[in-house]
C-alpha cells in the first residue's frame, strides 16, 4: 500500500480511523466525503484554493535555515515557516479548504473547535472572508490562558462560546462543536481543525495541509539539493505534521512527531474510540478518556489523528514525549538565537531537536515551524517572571 | 411490513423485544425510563420508576465525553464518575436490583471497545442486562459489536435519525434488536417546548418498513409529548426529564413523574 495515499473505502488507515458517530451525522459525513472527493478531482477548485492560498494566505511559505541555532547545535536545521501565513499558523491551509469546500456544498454556517485558539481565528477569518457565519467552541480553561484570540475571533465577527463541561480543555471543545453539529447540521458544516475525527476528516484535512510538504520537499531540493535527514513536528491532533509528512514518507527521511509528556496518545496511550475516530487514547482502564495537560493549549488533547497512529503503528514515523521544561527554554533558545519566537507548540518540536541533536550530528533537519509565539508572549511574560 | 428475523441462529426474539411486542399486541404502549446508572439514588429511582409503570429501564453508563447527550445528562453523568461510578460498579449493583422489566445499557462505544466486545456482553449478562444502546455506533460500524451481541444473547437496539435516508431505514431495522430508537429531532438529548416535528414523522417512516417495535427518544420531554408521540410509536423513551427529577427531587419525583407519564400514553 501507498503511505499517506487515500484510506479504505471506510475511512480506515490500517485499523485506525472509521466512522463512529451518532447516526444523525452518517448522512453528512458522507455527503461530505463525496463533495470533497470530486472538490478534490476539480481542477478549478483546485485553482480556486490555490490562488486564495497564494493571494490571500502568502503561500508558499518560505524555508529559513537557522545558522546560528545550528552551529551551536552541530545541524543544518531548517524551518518551514508556516507561521507567516496569514492568521500565523498553518491551521489556515485547511480553513480556507474547508471553507471553499463548504461554500460549494451550499452550507451557510459553520461551527469550530479550537484550543490554543489558531484554529478558532483560521476559521474566523475564514468565515469573515467567504461570508459564512461562524461559531467557535473553547474550553473555559483556554479561554482564559489564550483571551487575545478570543478577542481576535470576536473582531473577526465569529462568537465564541467558552465550553464549561468536562476538563474544559479542547476535547470538550470538540465534543461540544459535535453536539452543534448534530443539532445544525442541515445548514451547517463542521470545521474540524486537525487529522482527527470521522472518515473523512483524517484524510481531508491531511489533502489540505500536503501543501506544506510538497513546498518543502521543493525547497529543500533546490536548496541542498537533497531531501532532509530528519523531519520533525509537534503533535497534538497533529495536521501540521501530517502536512508535512506527506512531502516526505516517501523519502529516507526519519518522521518525527513530538508529543508534550502529559498528552501523549502515542507513546502513552492504548487504542480507543472517541470523536469519531479509532486512534491512540490516553484512558483509563474502564475506557475513560483522560485529560491531557501540557504547556501549550493547542497540544492539550488525549487523542491524535488515526494516520499517525498507523504509521506509529508500522513503524515509519516516531513519536517521542518532551516536557513542559524542555519546551520552555527550547521556546527562549530560538527566540535568542534567531529572532523567532515559536508558538509553545512548534517548541515542542525545537525541544526534542536541542535534546537529541547529538544523535545525529552534521544532518540536515527540517522542522516545521506551525505558528508563531505572539499568542503565547503573555503567557511566558507569568512563567518566566 | 417486513418480518424483521430473530438473531442468527435463534428462532425466537430476545428477552426485552418478545416483551414488547407481547405487550404491544395487548394494546399497550411503552414507556422507558432513563437513568443514569451511578448517580448517588439511581437504584432507588430505578425501582419508583419500574413501580409507577415503566415496561423497561435503560441505565446510563457514565462516560467523560457524552457526545449525544445536553447539559442535564452530562451533569448526571460527571456527578457519577465524580461519586466513583464504574461499569463494573454499575454492574455489580446492576444484578442486585431485583426488578421484574428487561434492563437496557445506554454507553458510549469506547465503553465497549476498551472492555473488549465478548467481554462486555458477558459482563451485561451477568448483570442481568439483556440489552444494549450504543449511541455513538452507526449501522456500518456496528458489525463487531453486533456479533459478539448476538453470540451472547444481548439485543442490540439500533437508533434511527431524522436524517436518514429512506433506503438507509430498512437496513438498521433489519439490525435493531429489542427495538428501534426513533431519534426524535437533530440534536442531544434535552427538555424541549414541544415536541418536534421530526420526531412523529421518523416514527411514521420507521413502522412503514418494520415490525420491530419503534419507542421514540431525545426531546420528548413530559407527559403530553409522550402522548402525541404514542400517537404514531409503539412507545417512548424519557431521558432528561426523568435525570432532571432525580437530580431535583430523587426516587420519588421520578416515580411520580412516570406514573403521570404512564397515565397520559394509556389515556
Amino acid at each position: 500500500m501507498t503511505l499517506m495515499a487515500e484510506p479504505s473505502s471506510t475511512g480506515r488507515f490500517g485499523e485506525f480511523g472509521g466512522r463512529f458517530v451518532p447516526e444523525t451525522l452518517v448522512p453528512a459525513c458522507q455527503e461530505l466525503e463525496v463533495a470533497f472527493r470530486e472538490a478534490w478531482a476539480d481542477p478549478s477548485f483546485r485553482l480556486e484554493l490555490h490562488e486564495i492560498l497564494r493571494d490571500y494566505a502568502g503561500r508558499p511559505s518560505i524555508i529559513t535555515e537557522c545558522k546560528n541555532l545550528g552551529r551551536e547545535l552541530g545541524i543544518r536545521l531548517v524551518l518551514k515557516r508556516e507561521d507567516l501565513n496569514h492568521t500565523g499558523s498553518h491551521k489556515i491551509n485547511n480553513v480556507l479548504g474547508q471553507t471553499l469546500l463548504a461554500k460549494r456544498m451550499g452550507k451557510k454556517r459553520i461551527v469550530a473547535e479550537t484550543g490554543a485558539g489558531q484554529h478558532g481565528v483560521a476559521s474566523a477569518t475564514a468565515a469573515a472572508l467567504m461570508g459564512l457565519e461562524c461559531k467557535v467552541y473553547m474550553g473555559a480553561v483556554d479561554v482564559e490562558r489564550q483571551e487575545l484570540n478570543v478577542f481576535r475571533m470576536r473582531l473577526l465577527g465569529s462568537e465564541v462560546e467558552a465550553v464549561q463541561s468536562g476538563s474544559r480543555t479542547l476535547k470538550d471543545a470538540v465534543n461540544e462543536a459535535m453536539r452543534d453539529w448534530v443539532a445544525t447540521v442541515e445548514s451547517t458544516h463542521y470545521c474540524l481543525g486537525s487529522v482527527m475525527g470521522p472518515h473523512p476528516y483524517p484524510w481531508m484535512v491531511r489533502e489540505f495541509h500536503r501543501v506544506i510538504g510538497d513546498e518543502a520537499r521543493e525547497q529543500c531540493r533546490a536548496a541542498y539539493g537533497a531531501d532532509p535527514d530528519v523531519v520533525v513536528a509537534c503533535v497534538g491532533g497533529g495536521s501540521n505534521a501530517m502536512g508535512i509528512f506527506s512531502g516526505f514518507v516517501d523519502t529516507d527521511a526519519r518522521l518525527v512527531g513530538v508529543e508534550p509528556a502529559g498528552g501523549a496518545a502515542v507513546g502513552r496511550g492504548v487504542p480507543g474510540v472517541v470523536h469519531g475516530m479509532r486512534s491512540y487514547l490516553m484512558q483509563d482502564e474502564y475506557g475513560q478518556v483522560q485529560e491531557a495537560h501540557s504547556i501549550s493549549a493547542g497540544l492539550d488533547y488525549p487523542g491524535v489523528g488515526p494516520e499517525h497512529s498507523y504509521l506509529a503503528s508500522i513503524g515509519r514515523a516516531e513519536y517521542p514525549a518532551v516536557t513542559d521544561a524542555e519546551v520552555i527554554d527550547a521556546f527562549q533558545l530560538l527566540a535568542r538565537t534567531e529572532g523567532i519566537i515559536p508558538a509553545l507548540e512548534c517548541a515542542h518540536a525545537l525541544a526534542w531537536i536541542a535534546r537529541e541533536a547529538h544523535a545525529f550530528q552534521g544532518k540536515t533537519v527540517l522542522m516545521n515551524l506551525s505558528g508563531r509565539g505572539d499568542k503565547d508572549v503573555a503567557q511566558m511574560m507569568e512563567i518566566l517572571k | 411490513m417486513s418480518q424483521t428475523p430473530a438473531a442468527p441462529g435463534s428462532t425466537a426474539y430476545g428477552r426485552m423485544e418478545q416483551s414488547f411486542r407481547d405487550k404491544r399486541a395487548a394494546g399497550r404502549k411503552l414507556l422507558v425510563p432513563y437513568i443514569t446508572g451511578g448517580l448517588p439514588g439511581w437504584e432507588d429511582a430505578l425501582r419508583a420508576a419500574v413501580a409507577a409503570g415503566a415496561d423497561a429501564i435503560e441505565i446510563g453508563i457514565p462516560f467523560s465525553d457524552p457526545v449525544m447527550d445536553g447539559p442535564v445528562i452530562q451533569e448526571a453523568s460527571q456527578r457519577a464518575l465524580d461519586a466513583g461510578a464504574t461499569p463494573v460498579s454499575i454492574f455489580d449493583q446492576a444484578r442486585s436490583l431485583d426488578v421484574d422489566v428487561p434492563l437496557a445499557v445506554m454507553c458510549y462505544y469506547n465503553t465497549v471497545h476498551h472492555a473488549g466486545h465478548h467481554r462486555f456482553a458477558e459482563q451485561l449478562v451477568a448483570a442481568g442486562v439483556c440489552a444494549a444502546i450504543v449511541p455513538d455506533l452507526p449501522l456500518e460500524e456496528s458489525g463487531p459489536w453486533c456479533e459478539a451481541a448476538d453470540a451472547s444473547s444481548i439485543e442490540t437496539v439500533m437508533l434511527a435519525a431524522p436524517t436518514a435516508p429512506d433506503d438507509r431505514l430498512p437496513r438498521v431495522c433489519a439490525r435493531a434488536r429489542g427495538f428501534v430508537y426513533s431519534v426524535g429531532l437533530l440534536g442531544v438529548t434535552g427538555e424541549r417546548s414541544a415536541l418536534a416535528a421530526t420526531a412523529t414523522a421518523l416514527a411514521t417512516r420507521l413502522k412503514a418498513v418494520t415490525d420491530v417495535p419503534v419507542l421514540v427518544g431525545v426531546g420528548v420531554s413530559n407527559a403530553a409529548q409522550a402522548r402525541e408521540a404514542v400517537q404514531v410509536a409503539d412507545g417512548v423513551v424519557q431521558g432528561a426529564s426523568v435525570v432532571r427529577r432525580l437530580l431535583e427531587g430523587g426516587a420519588e419525583a421520578v416515580g411520580e413523574y412516570i406514573a403521570e407519564v404512564r397515565a397520559a400514553i394509556d389515556d
